[in-house]
């Protein structure tokens, strides 16, 4: 089964297309705030150069977040969008499974740890498995030293990636028993996507695009009848 | 009504309504579905947009499915697909660009980024079929005020704009301040309907000079007024602002319409449904000899029928908007 994935949860936008066989082609770019202009390129030229029409698609996998909210809105819209054009069913991946999905082979807990912006963090830890991950906490949404505190209080020998962890690298630079991920493994990839959903789909795990809405993990900032404008 | 070709799915998510519709030949409606946003946004007195944003990626999909299937369109049978691209909130754009470039892409057809404005401009168009140009059009909302001399299909002069508060924002504000709720316009007219619209004078700023209109003072002065004389009738107080808005926009649009040589007045927008400004534009063309376009109510508040039509006019004349193109909060009407 041939999957297109669509992953827009950070500041990087990217989609792959792929199946049994790995990964046939993949774009990736990171500019931040510019998924929308990006992403309808990028699925063209995936296909061009996996040499496949979006009618041969099994189905579309999406990262649901958590992440940044406005790039999710994009990735999220693009993919139900297209699965219910295509009449094809849905994969849904957390971006925390995403970017600890291609360190299953650390041995160690893995803290994922995504920049939430205002100082706050989407962070979840994980356990390897032979072949992949398992969640043992979270998602959840909150300060930095929040995860610090988890980390220092379960003694794990643990394994901190994402690009939250990279812009608070200081905070857990020099904790025992803890060690920052290459700064290559920050971002969730495309790539990852289709083969976790590929997994997946083998299962068939699948989601109907109705069923499928963003990881917000936070309640819009709004107070009732506060002013703001109309148009 | 005759059978027209190219029937157009347009996509509108630029504020606080979910819309899509299918238009053939940009002015024959197949479908035009409205999902309003205005029960969750009520409690905070206005539109925030990250509820919008929220709203309108889970209101996507039905809506465009329930205008697909109103329409009887076969979805091989789409022949262009139109957004709003902006003016707007950009949160909320992005969701409508999003879901237009996925199905013009899915069904091999072009996708037409359209601008919000415009699209206003053509909803008077949809219900009339013959349309004399040029026309003044009085293209009134919460978010913009403008006079725009429409001299030839996709040709606009803008004349004014506001140059504080849009007129549908001093209806809310208003209404916000009397306690009658959000959004305002709708409850300012219903409660207008039993008050007297002499009751009190209110200021009509700018009336006799230039093109430009200011509400904001108009605004404030009801506001003082209802400090000084709590007791006033409030369906009066309704009435008179209601009036003082109505009066400076269809003078202004009048006197341009003589200035230009313009053969019709035409509203547009949300406030483009207050009956009072519908019927003040009705006697002002009776008496000036002035065709009298006036779209339904249905057509004046964001809808994507009139997306889908300005998505027909605009793919004639430019052709398809590259996948690249963006969602522009700020995008402005294109003169010239
Ligand atoms: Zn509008």
């Amino acid at each position: 089964m041939l999957i297109l994935g669509i992953e827009s949860a950070t500041g990087r936008v990217g989609c792959a297309i792929g199946g049994h066989e790995g990964v046939r082609s993949s774009v990736q770019t990171t500019r931040d705030r510019h998924h929308a202009e990006l992403l309808a390129p990028q699925i063209q030229a995936a296909c061009s150069h996996a040499g496949v029409a979006l009618q041969d698609l099994g189905a579309v996998a999406v990262d649901v977040g958590p992440g940044l909210y406005t790039g999710l809105r994009v990735g999220v819209t693009t993919a139900v969008t297209m699965a219910h054009a295509l009449r094809v069913p849905m994969v849904a991946v957390s971006s925390l499974d995403l970017v600890a999905y291609p360190l299953r082979h650390t041995g160690r807990t893995i803290a994922v740890v995504i920049d939430a912006r205002r100082s706050e963090v989407f962070h979840a830890r994980y356990g390897c498995l032979p072949g992949g991950v398992q969640r043992l906490d979270g998602p959840e949404v909150g300060p930095p030293d929040h995860v610090v505190s988890q980390i220092l209080a379960t003694g794990d020998e643990t394994l901190v990636v994402g690009d939250g962890a990279e812009r608070y690298a200081s905070m857990f630079e020099g904790l025992r028993g803890v060690e920052l991920a290459d700064p290559g493994f920050a971002h969730p990839s495309a790539e990852s996507l289709v083969l976790l959903a590929h997994a997946l789909a083998l299962r068939e795990e699948f989601v109907r695009p109705d069923e499928i809405q963003p990881l917000y993990l936070r309640r819009p900032d709004a107070q009732p009848h506060q002013t703001a404008s109309s148009s | 009504m005759t059978a027209a070709g190219d029937p157009i799915l347009g996509i509108e998510t630029s504020c606080d309504e979910t819309a899509a519709a299918v238009v053939a030949g940009g002015r024959q409606v197949l479908s035009s579905v409205v999902s309003s946003q205005i029960d969750l946004h009520a409690r905070y007195g206005g539109v925030v947009p990250e509820v919008a944003g929220r709203a309108h990626v889970e209101r996507m999909v039905p809506v465009v499915s329930q205008a697909l299937v109103e329409s009887a369109v076969d979805d091989s049978d789409i022949a262009a697909v139109g957004a709003t691209a902006g003016p707007g909130l950009v949160g909320a754009l992005l969701v409508g660009v999003s879901a237009a470039k996925a199905l013009a892409l899915v069904w091999d057809v072009p996708f037409v980024a359209v601008n919000h404005l415009e699209a206003h401009l053509h909803a008077a168009f949809l219900d009339e079929p013959s349309l004399e140009l040029p026309v003044v059009v009085v293209l009134v909302s919460g978010g913009h005020t403008m006079l725009v001399l429409m001299e030839e299909r996709l040709r606009y002069r803008i004349l004014g704009a506001t140059v504080d508060d849009a007129a549908g924002e001093a209806f809310d504000k208003v209404a916000r301040y009397m306690g009658l709720g959000y959004p305002g316009g709708p409850a300012i007219d219903q409660l207008s309907g039993q008050g007297d619209r002499e009751a009190v004078a209110f200021p009509r700023a700018m009336l006799h000079d230039g093109w430009n209109f200011s509400f904001s003072g108009l605004k404030t002065a009801v506001i003082n007024y209802l400090r000084r004389q709590p007791d006033a009738p409030a369906a009066d107080v309704a009435a008179s602002f209601q009036e003082a808005v109505a009066d400076v926009l269809v003078a202004k649009a009048r006197r341009a319409a003589a200035e230009h040589g313009a053969l019709g007045l035409c509203l547009a927008g949300g406030v483009a449904a207050n009956s009072r400004l519908r019927e003040m534009t009705l006697d002002a063309c009776t008496a000036d000899g002035l065709a009298a376009y006036l779209p339904s109510r249905a057509m004046c508040t964001d809808n994507a029928a009139m997306v889908a039509a300005a998505a027909w006019w605009r793919l004639k004349a430019d052709g398809p908007s590259p996948l690249t193109v963006g969602a522009d909060p700020s995008l402005g009407l294109p003169e010239g």
